[in-house]
């Protein structure tokens, strides 16, 4: 789950990492109210989970509470990348020396946290660590012992920051970890970590994603999750615990496993023909299950032909039968259906799927092959 | 002779009232899977499957009465974490874990925990092993698979059974069939796997079944380049699939471009391994060899 860039600054402030002032309005008059409070000038920042917000004109200086105002009420109103804007930071402005990059995620290989920092922060961090690796300076931290303060000062010294910042960034480099340990977060950073021209530190925008697998430890974070980003199919699908990805093909796909689904889109593309969504129904799934992830998949009006891959372990083919069976009941369509059924109870699967008038094939080979010619026929 | 587990793997079941472990524990048992125990903390001293297994309170016990050697862990996700450890700490040397959605900071102190104590951990969020004709280990329907000269290594589920499938639809047959598990953080990577098979005499070739995300594929390329002297064919999953949804810089930075199907295949390739398109070309690759 990702945080919103003001939920993460909470998250600092709680942490002892110093942050702009500033507070959240979500209509013009409160940005107003909290640009006079602020009593300076003031950055509006929307608070969308896509990246590009400065590019799209979602973040403004302005000099006036009037100036800020206007600007909130055009950004309030506004959409980015075709999401509404529904919030917005108001924060002081802030007069920058340097920009730092300091992240923390996990080492898949070593079940360590990686301590990252970089002398060129913001927002061509990732150009930077492509083109000139050497600027980027990673740290190993051993979670059975936890982040030590020569760790911080190595990386102070390393990345050049003046002496008489080391202290305060020794501390913010911990600080951060503990909040990374505190929360389950699979990523925290700070991007840009600035240098004031007054010579102090402040986090000038932060990103956290915490692990949805340790949710469950903080109830809070879960009533704050923001779906506005998220497409009606996608949060259907959440609902059902299905996982689903919309793409731009014809051929809407319906598989057990994640790994077997992407197999599944890579034999339609090699086939020559275009998936149309990634839909994974995991494990076991019940016939109720995959009756909604057939009506996601037949919800889009992209979709011309549908290919149904199971391979039975623990999901049981009659299962998905009486599932395809329950969905065209109730969905009227005369789309092409191609099931493929392999494994657990793959015969009474078959058995059930004749009855409601479905072929099935036996190869994933043969059901991609005829799907993809199917969709390419012209729509009569 | 396969690798991992074979005729004289003594298995203990960790979670073995649970739905799942019942379930499975009957059919691993059916296979011919020598169970010696199941562990359910609260239910020890009683007996399951027909009377036939006895359930202890702890790994420990069970280990002490039964001599088993081996665990399968079926735990639920909160509890699983210290179910691998438990069979870690009474001295169990190998440890399949099939649960999935262990959260990752436990996962951390589990990986450096069986590092320390040499432990072979296979999974989290895994299939388990099957060893044709002899166990299986994990939740891999046995009737999928026959006895052969092919080892396969997987990071998925259901993808693995297709492939197996596959091979088996073509008369060729698996020495061991293994599942490393598709959590970000697992116990045994895909060289480690590798060099299992290199050493093992009934292997003559290896699939290697990856998938986007990571640098597993990669850093097996790098093994294979330098110490498997037998045929590799490896496929990848989601050469279809759009650009990953990012995670943030510090992920783009850490993999520097690396994790796309693109970069694991090109990697592959040049360590001299065969790459499949789809998973029904795998035996076919393995027919002109």
């Amino acid at each position: 789950m990702r945080l919103h860039e003001y939920q993460s600054k909470d998250v600092f402030s709680k942490y002892q990492i110093p942050t702009p002032k500033g507070r959240l309005a979500s209509t013009p008059e409160e940005a107003k109210l909290i640009a006079e409070e602020l009593n300076t000038a003031v950055v509006l920042k929307a608070q969308v989970l896509v990246g590009g917000r400065g590019k799209a004109g979602g973040i403004r200086l302005v000099k006036s509470p009037g100036e800020a105002g206007e600007e909130a009420s055009r950004i309030l109103g506004a959409q980015i990348k075709e999401i509404p804007v529904r919030r917005l930071l108001v924060e002081e402005a802030v007069n920058i020396q340097q920009e730092i990059y300091l992240g923390m995620t996990i080492d898949r290989e070593t079940g360590n946290i990686l301590l990252i920092s970089s002398a060129e922060g913001g927002v061509d961090i990732e150009e930077i660590a492509r083109v000139s690796p050497e600027k980027i300076v990673k740290i190993n931290i051993n979670p059975m012992l936890g982040l030590q303060d020569f760790q911080g000062r190595f990386l102070a010294t390393e990345i050049e920051i003046p002496r008489d910042l080391w202290r305060v960034f020794v501390s913010i480099c911990r600080n951060l970890y503990d909040a990374f340990r505190d929360l389950d977060a699979t990523l925290a950073e700070i991007n840009p970590l600035v240098i004031t021209t007054d010579n102090h530190l402040t986090a000038l925008d932060g990103k956290i994603i915490l692990d949805d697998n340790a949710l469950f430890r903080h109830p809070d974070y879960i009533d704050k999750r923001d779906i506005s980003a998220e497409t009606p199919e996608e949060i259907e699908a959440q609902k059902f615990g299905l996982a689903y990805i919309k793409l731009d093909g014809n051929i809407g796909c319906l598989v057990n496993g994640a790994g077997l689904a992407m197999a599944t889109m890579d034999i339609i593309q090699h086939k020559g023909g275009k998936p149309a969504n990634f839909l994974d129904i995991g494990g076991g799934a019940s016939s109720e299950k995959v009756a909604a992830a057939l009506r996601i998949i037949l919800a889009d009006p992209q979709v011309d032909t549908v290919l149904i891959n199971i391979f039975g372990g623990i999901t049981r083919c009659d299962e998905v039968a009486n599932g395809i069976k329950l969905a065209l009941n109730t969905l009227k369509t005369d789309l092409p259906f191609i099931v493929r059924l392999a494994g657990t109870h793959e015969d009474e699967g078959r058995r059930i799927l004749a009855d409601a008038n479905l072929e099935t094939v036996e190869s994933l080979q043969e059901a991609a092959e005829k799907a993809v010619k199917l969709s390419l026929e012209p729509v009569s | 002779m396969s690798i991992l587990i074979n005729g004289s793997t003594r298995l203990v079941v960790q979670g073995i009232t649970g739905s799942e472990g019942a379930f499975h524990a009957r059919k691993m048992l059916a296979y011919g899977t020598s169970i010696v125990a199941g562990v359910t903390p609260g239910k020890g001293g009683e007996w399951v499957l027909d009377g036939k297994i006895p359930v202890f309170d702890s790994v420990k016990s069970s280990v002490e009465v039964t001599g088993a050697n081996t665990s399968v862990i079926f735990a639920p996700a909160r509890f699983a974490a210290d179910a691998i450890l438990e069979a870690a700490d009474a001295g169990i040397r190998l440890i399949v874990c099939v649960t999935e959605g262990i959260p990752v900071k436990e996962m951390m102190t589990v990986k450096h925990v069986i590092q320390e104590k040499n432990v072979c951990l296979i999974g989290p969020n895994s299939p388990g092993l099957i060893s044709p004709d002899d166990a299986i280990v994990g939740i891999i329907p046995g009737s999928i698979t026959m006895k052969g000269n092919v080892g396969v290594i997987s990071r998925s589920g259901t993808l693995t059974y297709e492939v197996v499938h596959a091979l088996k639809q073509a008369g060729i047959g698996t020495s061991t069939c293994v599942g490393i598990g598709g959590d970000p953080i697992v116990g045994t990577n895909f060289s480690e796997i590798l060099s299992h098979f290199e050493a093992d005499s009934q292997t003559d070739f290896v699939v290697m079944i990856g998938e986007i995300g990571g640098r597993e594929e990669e850093n097996a390329a790098g093994f294979i380049a330098e110490s498997m002297t037998k045929p590799v064919i490896g496929f990848i999953a989601g050469q279809a699939a759009p650009p990953n949804k990012r995670m943030g810089h510090a992920g783009a930075i850490v993999e520097g471009g690396v994790g796309n199907a693109e970069s694991k295949i090109t990697a592959l390739q040049s360590a001299g391994v065969q790459i499949a398109r789809y998973p029904e070309e795998i035996p076919e690759l393995i027919e002109t060899l």
